[in-house]
């Protein structure tokens, strides 16, 4: 592989830049910005305002609570019908956007395709529109027999006070099929975070541990949870597991089976991704059966194989690490030759990343393995703990925001509650951060990084004007707008396209992909013409 | 044609003092249409002799777009024209959209056009303005003039300050005026002064003081207004002389709402010791 080069860091004054920055905003708003704004600096306890409402009138990259539960976390389950309870807009642009790619089991049961709605009109508005529901939902059981109907409530039907609860309590009991309505009305909370606590509650409540028909006996089965199986993802990672003899009972929910989540409280361990998403589902599955979790990365080469080792340690079986080693070996070789031609040409490129509740994190040590740095970087609606680790949680304030989210209470299963380790290895674990810990975004970076939490468009514009990214990675609101400055920019909601850039090979994917978009000649050609020279020419009449 | 809307707490009397004040006008040879916003579709009763009404809303719900104006408006009392919005049963739904959709039908159904040579449209609107819909009468110049009607009962003044409210708010934009208070007496202590003063400090007047009759009552379980049911009597007199104020009124006031603590001090000025 070749040598480090040194990065180009661009020669701007942090403070300077985060105070012109902010200037163009009333006083007001600006205060609130600030505290948004982190410049990593060497100093201990950076503190990172996140999970606050955005300042009304500020372009923001954030989705809503709806797009968090249907959009996220239950949408991707592949086996069972999706029906959004609300006027059409809703359904359609939220239709496989994020391209979870699903691939139908045995019994072929397949709905990832279809847009289920009840297409709200006035009069359903004025009338209330539980009876269109009713008839939506029996129509979805008369048709499809699915194995469960999920139902989703957009803002129309929380301000109408549909009880849509109720509608599927009787429609489980009317036709069998389980029925899980979720109240994720678009305007609850400060952004898609709450919609993920609540599709993580209803989830946990209806589906996990519900079937014991199949024992599952094997040592080494995880859960990976927050893997949401764009591009194809979670196949990647299930394709190196395979070779390592783990057996993943259920993904959650990236190529995503009802049935398997309904038996996933067999694990004997919970594997998480996206920690904002999910951690949720993790903390409840240890209370309520047991299963300890693990935070890990399998995004880039190395992050992947770190991943993997810590998943051997804590099974601690010397067949198993050996067999991890093993494949690691191969395959962190087979990949870093492939990655070597890339990294050539983007070695010292930097890039910025503005999105998620994870991702921003995750593909920062992706870029690390093609030789890129990340030099800025932010979520769109993580929490403090996502940047500065789980030890804030104990001090976060719950807000008035945060109380419009149903809290469940979870105990632990009388008769499926099993310890997975005996309490003295639990607590050295834990103690060695291998369990239950995620030390967050912030930590990870470089000294003169920046982090911006829930970047304006504003901000998104000076950042790219001044230190000039080779490469930004956001979602669809901004890719535009970024590609409009001459500089590319990559979808990490759904690849564009593309993928898997999860694993192993998902990461040479993802390097031929950076390297054809920030080699591509198109971005030397958008100077328009009047830019480069006059296109009118006048002269002055004494 | 003057647009009038009539607001008032729940079970003042709205409905029947605006079906009286209309038979009234109606008298004076006025041609009047009276558009009920209330979900119970009971506003036009005494008018029509009876719940008679289909209304506007489940006529769309049943009908869908194909909807003429002879299909939601029926003639009552002395050519009065009738009106129904509808909505949806108690606890479901939204009446508010509902009152938005019909009103917005009747004014594509040309129901306000010039030919149909109207003098006055009478809103008569449900309860408390407790959301948009309630307001739409009063919001983008629907209505002009709103009379409240409110008697010597604490939380009917309560709910005339609050509604004056929701007049002060849409009246820079939509142009709406309060025209008067109507007191629908229920005999409680200086009533009649209370009102007056109360009206005077909203900016306003008390347009009428309609005493306390059980000649309403019987008129309504006749299905009559009380001018239809017995012409004779006093109160059909009074109502007369209330459509008479209403037609010959000048004065229209954006409102003045009062501070709550303001508007006890009234109540403990008057209400106490009568």
């Amino acid at each position: 592989m070749s040598s480090r080069k040194s990065y180009v860091m661009p020669p701007v004054d942090r403070e300077e830049f985060v105070r012109d920055v902010c200037s163009v905003y009333p006083n007001k708003v600006a205060k609130k910005r600030l505290k948004h704004i982190v410049i990593k600096d060497g100093s201990d306890n950076l503190e990172i305002e996140a999970n606050v409402r955005t300042v009304p009138g500020i372009i923001t990259q954030r989705g809503c609570c709806y797009a968090g539960c249907k959009g996220v976390v239950i949408g991707p389950i592949g086996d069972m019908v999706h029906i959004v309870h609300g006027p059409i807009g809703c359904s359609f642009y939220a239709w496989n956007t994020r391209r979870n790619l699903f691939k139908p089991r045995e019994d072929g049961a397949n709905y990832m395709n279809y847009c289920f709605s009840t297409d709200m009109q006035d009069s359903d508005v004025i009338f209330g529109g539980e009876k269109k529901l009713r008839q939506a939902i029996q129509e979805a059981c008369d048709i499809f027999k699915p194995k469960a109907i999920s139902v989703h409530a957009t803002c129309p039907v929380g301000l109408i006070g549909d009880d849509i609860q109720a509608v599927a309590r009787e429609m489980t009991e009317k036709t069998g099929i389980l029925v899980m309505a979720f109240n994720c009305e678009g305007y609850k909370g400060v952004s898609q975070s709450g919609g993920h606590h609540i599709a993580n509650n209803k989830l946990f409540e209806h589906v996990v541990g519900k079937d014991d028909s199949n024992v599952v006996d094997d040592k080494f089965v995880v859960n990976i949870l927050g893997e949401y199986n764009i591009g194809g993802d979670a196949w990647e990672i299930e394709r190196v597991f395979a070779r390592c003899g783990i057996r993943i009972i259920s993904t959650f929910s990236g190529d995503g089976s009802i049935d398997e989540m309904r038996q996933s409280h067999q694990a004997n361990l919970n594997l998480v991704m996206c920690h904002r998403s999910i951690n949720y589902m993790a903390e409840m599955m240890e209370t309520a059966f047991g299963i300890p979790w693990m935070k890990v990365n399998f995004i880039g080469v190395k992050a992947m194989a770190k991943s993997m080792r810590k998943i051997a340690k804590y099974f601690d079986d010397p067949d198993l690490s050996r067999t991890v080693e093993a494949v690691i070996l191969e395959e962190e070789k087979e990949a870093e030759n492939l990655i070597d031609e890339y990294r050539k040409r983007l070695e010292g490129k930097t890039a910025m990343l503005f999105v998620g509740g994870s991702r921003a994190h995750h593909y920062q040590e992706l870029f690390k393995d093609l030789g890129m740095e990340t030099t800025v970087a932010g979520f769109e609606f993580a929490h403090r703990d996502d940047y500065e680790g789980r030890q804030v949680i104990p001090v976060l304030k719950p807000d008035a925001d945060s109380r419009n989210i149903e809290e469940i209470k979870v105990s632990s299963d009388s008769e499926r509650y099993r310890p997975r380790l005996d309490q003295h290895k639990l607590e050295t674990l834990k103690s060695e951060q291998l369990l239950n810990h995620y030390e967050g975004m912030m930590e990870d970076m470089n000294q003169g990084s920046m982090i911006i939490d829930d970047v304006s468009h504003e901000e998104l514009e000076q950042l790219i004007l001044k230190f000039k990214p080779d490469m930004v990675c956001a979602g669809i609101k901004d890719k535009y707008i970024i590609e409009k400055f001459g500089v590319p920019s990559k979808q990490l909601h759904n690849y564009d396209y593309s993928g898997p850039y999860a694993g192993f090979r998902g990461a040479v994917n993802f390097a031929r992909d950076v390297d054809m978009m920030i080699h591509n000649p198109a971005w030397k050609m958008i100077k328009a013409p009047w830019d480069i020279e006059p296109t009118l020419n006048a002269e002055t009449v004494a | 044609m003057r647009k009038v809307a009539i607001y008032g707490k729940g079970g003042i009397g709205k409905s029947t003092t605006t079906q009286n004040t209309v038979a009234g006008l109606a008298e004076l040879e006025k041609k009047v249409m009276v558009v009920g916003c209330d979900p119970k579709a009971d506003s036009t009763r005494l008018l029509l002799g009876g719940l008679a009404q289909k209304s506007v809303l489940d006529t769309l719900r049943e009908e869908g777009e194909d909807v003429d104006l002879d299909d939601v408006r029926k003639t009552g009392f002395s050519d009065t024209l009738c009106v129904e919005s509808g909505g949806p049963e108690p606890g479901v739904g939204c009446a508010g959209r509902g009152i938005i959709t019909s009103i917005n039908l009747l004014e594509s159904l040309g129901a306000y056009d010039s030919k149909e040579n109207l003098d006055y449209v009478f809103y008569d609107v449900l309860g408390d303005v407790v959301c948009g819909g309630f307001a739409m009468p009063i919001r983008e110049g629907k209505a002009q003039e709103i009379y409240i009607v409110v008697s010597g009962e604490m939380m009917a003044m309560y709910a005339a300050n609050n509604i004056c409210k929701g007049i002060k708010r849409y009246s820079d934009g939509g142009g709406v005026r309060l025209g008067g208070l109507i007191c629908n007496s229920r005999k409680v202590d200086n009533e009649e002064e209370m009102i007056d003063a109360f009206a005077k400090k909203l900016g306003t007047q008390m347009i009428y003081f309609l005493p306390r009759d059980n000649m309403v009552q019987r008129a309504e379980i006749h299905r009559k207004t009380v001018i239809d049911y017995d012409p004779e009597s006093d109160m059909a007199g009074h109502y007369r002389s209330l459509a008479k104020s209403i037609d010959q009124n000048d004065m229209f006031v954006t409102p003045k709402p009062m501070h709550t603590d303001d508007l006890e001090k009234i109540l403990m000025d008057y209400g106490l010791f009568g």
